[in-house]
């Protein structure tokens, strides 16, 4: 008898399989939801909100996407949500923020790695800047590496907390210059960090480039070097870090993009997979994403694979000596 | 006075509407529990998608201004704090509703928010330039002392006694350590994956003062059926209008508090309203009136609050830095339209710039004119039955916590924390310094160990945190406070004896 219920639940799981994977077809037949890990109002939810703005065209999806933040803990509640509760039912779509997950799941006490998630496409590249206050002694790389060397330690600058984009870049640069900087994490974000810049609390700062683009245009800033391996379109004058002399790759570059968690149907994955990407080349998406001052860095699945992979691998080594 | 010349734009009928429909909206999300201002504002974000820059921005503007104050509305009838900045209101507001007088304590609490909301954004029009160097002034030292001298109100704040409010200032300040922490991530006290975030102070607000309330309500309502009906005055408008003006003290207080607290980045609005009514009431010849339904407290917390909102906007105006989360909200809805905030904006957009900066001003007025006309209705609050008023406010807390963060661990933590608190009520403890401990202690302690860092790399921590001018001055404050509440504890010893707690039992149930 036992072997006839279980012999049929599997027939069944067969039936209701296929019944799904045919189904397939009419995704998505309701709204979507796409889970942000920090607040209303901050860069990451300000360019989900763009970005999905035209799923619900009949071209896209054809269903609109809802923004949910689950804010806390530098991102960690809203992935811990993502990897444990979140149903895999194609439904439940999270954005994803590199190197900070990578990072997170390297230091541990979280329930998410990389291979937690399944990436659907990537929207935006937000590389980590240096700046310094408009009226500061420093004008060049050169110049702050010069006073770290004669001050070691004593080289102050703020960045967005630890194990974030920021703070790789600086790991980076203390790296490749071969001196000792003092890294002060600040608790209220990449605008807390451009606070402490502006108000002379610290020296410099390693900061977002779109957030330092808008406060260089305000006239508080000096933007002395990008932590990417090309300039940036948005700062043409501004030498990258590899150009003044430091080995610094894009390891720190804020990738954003769209994940689901792992479970998630293929057809389903591989229908976002094919749409999504389409949906962020919209015109009305970029205009905006311009207007925003936030650089746009399209990716299919496949190179979001490749690049999460190549990431692990970076920020692991970094961070061993932590 | 260049401002003038766009009020113009802001009475086009369109923009007009978009002004009505944010202020009635925003007083209506205002005024339910857990819809704080920073929510109101981001729901409203993708309606100003399809607007023109400066529409989207009226919208917001209004809705801003008008949730603030809405937040009145539940602290005066339920006690519960639509946000932290409503806190100091329940604790004469609620007292004077359920004497009956809480028409009288609405309409003192719109009329002095428009007060204190007009002169706030008088500052931003005319002082923007100077009151940009004074938010840069404040660095980690001087929020550390700022935050120190916030706990030195918690002992005098709304307890039986000096000991009972420090101790429950010390359970706040233990509950703010829970989750990771803000700067190096360490776990700490992580002992349910609801907690894993740390407390969320709104959640948290909503627990400690509602849910002890829904409990009492509940226990009474079992014990004597027909509950007793509260007679809810009538009160003229003109009579709030005249008294306003002649608690002239509290009026001034809490707009000069609110403005300069609300301009620092990263501090103010959560708590201008309680340093405001803490200084009315130590400034006050009648002080031990407060917590007893004084409206002198009503008018010093809500002038206070609404007078936070125009400065609170100067750092984003002029540095493009974001002071608050609302602050952050708006700076995406200028960002939408490619506008960055900064000189750009008053160059080269100045028409966006002063048009929300006026509907902000026009705003504090409708929101005054429709406040008023809501108080005697909503005061007739206090009439229905309690048994059925219990049930709306449980429901209405479970709805808050769990909007936050839709987050069903937010509605475990109000749950577990309103209970607790019910008990502590029982012995004499209060919510009020409970809250202070939660919100102060992160602010206290990240400036703290920022501060540290700072000073290890340049200086040493002494020198840090104990030289400068602002540093000196702030150290004097702490002292002076300090020194105020242990004069008036000796002078009147009023030690908590048996027979008082008998008598708060009473005055409870």
């Amino acid at each position: 008898m036992k072997n006839l219920i279980a012999a049929a639940s599997i027939a069944l799981m067969g039936l209701t399989g296929t019944a799904i994977a045919d189904g397939h077809d009419a995704y998505p037949e309701r709204p979507l939801m796409l889970m942000v890990s920090y607040g209303a109002g901050g860069a990451t939810d300000f360019q989900a909100r763009i970005v999905t703005m035209t799923a619900g065209n009949e071209d896209a999806l054809g269903m609109p996407i809802a923004i949910i933040n689950k804010p806390g803990a530098g991102g960690r509640v809203g992935w811990n949500w993502f990897a444990s509760q979140a149903e895999a039912d194609g439904y439940t779509l999270g954005a994803y923020n590199i190197p900070h997950f990578i990072a997170q799941s390297i230091e541990g006490g979280v329930e998410y790695g990389a291979d937690s998630f399944e990436p659907i496409a990537n929207w935006g590249a937000d590389p980590a800047v240096f700046v310094v206050a408009a009226d500061s002694e420093f004008n060049s790389m050169e110049d702050v590496i010069n006073y770290a060397t004669a001050n070691p330690g004593g080289l102050t600058f703020s960045g967005a907390g630890l194990f974030v984009g920021h703070h790789i870049a600086a790991l980076q640069l203390e790296k490749a210059a071969g001196v000792k900087l003092a890294y002060i994490p600040n608790n209220k974000g990449g605008a807390g960090a451009m606070k402490a810049v502006i108000a002379g609390e610290v020296l410099g700062g390693v900061n977002n480039l779109s957030d330092a683009f808008r406060a260089r245009e305000a006239g508080n800033v000096k933007i002395l070097g990008v932590f990417d391996n090309d300039r940036n379109d948005f700062m043409p004058d501004v030498p990258t870090m590899k150009e003044q002399g430091y080995e610094i790759d894009n390891a720190s570059v804020n990738f954003r993009g769209v994940m689901v968690p792992k479970g998630t149907p293929q057809p389903i994955i591989d229908k976002l997979a094919e749409i999504v990407p389409t949906m962020f080349e919209n015109g009305r998406v970029a205009g905006k994403m311009k207007a925003g001052g936030s650089p746009m860095h399209i990716m299919t699945r496949n190179e979001v694979l490749e690049m999460w992979a190549a990431r692990e691998a970076t920020l692991k080594e970094l961070l061993a000596g932590l | 006075m260049e401002f003038l010349l766009y009020f113009g734009d802001v009475f086009t009928p369109f923009n007009f509407m978009l002004l009505l429909i944010g202020t009635i909206g925003g007083l209506i999300l205002g005024a339910t529990p857990g819809l704080s201002p920073t929510m109101a504002v981001a729901l409203l974000i993708p309606f100003t998608f399809r607007l023109e820059p400066a529409q989207g921005l009226i919208l917001l503007g209004a809705a801003y201004t008008s949730t603030v104050a809405g937040g009145a509305v539940s602290a005066i009838l339920l006690k519960i704090p639509g946000a932290p900045a409503n806190i100091a209101t329940t604790l004469d507001g609620h007292t004077m509703a359920k004497k009956g007088e809480g028409a009288r304590a609405l309409q003192l609490s719109f009329l002095s928010s428009a007060v204190g909301g007009v002169f706030g954004v008088l500052l931003l029009i005319f002082l923007t330039p100077l009151l940009a160097q004074w938010a840069l002034a404040f660095g980690p030292s001087h929020l550390f002392w700022l935050a120190i001298l916030g706990v030195t109100i918690i002992g005098s704040l709304d307890s039986s006694s000096v000991v009972k409010g420090l101790l429950s200032g010390c359970i706040g300040l233990w509950l703010a350590t829970i989750g990771f922490d803000d700067i190096m991530g360490t776990q700490r006290f992580i002992f349910h994956s609801s907690v894993s975030g740390g407390i969320n102070v709104i959640p948290a607000l909503i627990g400690l003062f509602a849910i002890p309330q829904v409990i009492t309500m509940f226990a009474k309502g079992r014990r004597r059926l027909d509950a007793e009906v509260i007679a809810v005055e009538k009160h003229p408008i003109s009579k709030a209008f005249s008294e306003v003006f002649s608690r002239f003290r509290a009026l001034t207080i809490g707009t000069l508090t609110g403005s300069i607290i609300g301009l620092i980045p990263g501090v103010g609005g959560q708590i201008a309203g309680l340093v405001a009514y803490d200084q009315s009431k130590k400034m006050s010849p009648e002080r031990d009136k407060f917590g007893t339904g004084h409206p002198e407290g009503v008018i010093a917390a809500e002038s206070a609050n609404n007078a936070m909102v125009g400065p609170s906007l100067v750092p984003l105006l002029t540095l493009s830095i974001p002071g608050s989360p609302t602050a952050a909200v708006l700076l995406g809805g200028l960002l939408i339209h490619g506008i960055f905030p900064g000189s750009d904006l008053f160059d080269n957009h100045p028409q966006v710039a002063w048009t929300f900066i006026n509907s902000m001003l026009v705003g504090q007025i409708l929101m005054c004119v429709f406040g008023l006309y809501i108080a005697g209705l909503a005061a007739r609050v206090a009439q229905v039955p309690n048994a059925v008023m219990a049930a709306v406010v449980l429901g209405l807390a479970v709805f808050g916590s769990y909007s936050v963060q839709n987050s069903m661990g937010d509605v475990y933590i109000m749950a577990a924390l309103g209970t607790g608190m019910y008990f502590l009520e029982r012995f004499g403890f209060s919510a009020a310094p409970l809250v202070l401990g939660l919100i102060l202690g992160p602010i206290a302690e990240a400036n703290f160990i920022q501060g540290s860092m700072i000073a290890n790399a340049t200086s040493s921590v002494g020198t840090y945190f104990f030289t400068g001018a602002l540093n000196l001055l702030l150290i004097a404050i702490v002292v002076a406070s300090v020194g105020y509440s242990v004069w008036m504890e000796l002078r009147s010893r009023r030690y908590i004896t048996k027979d008082d707690a008998v008598a708060k039992e009473e005055a409870l149930s």
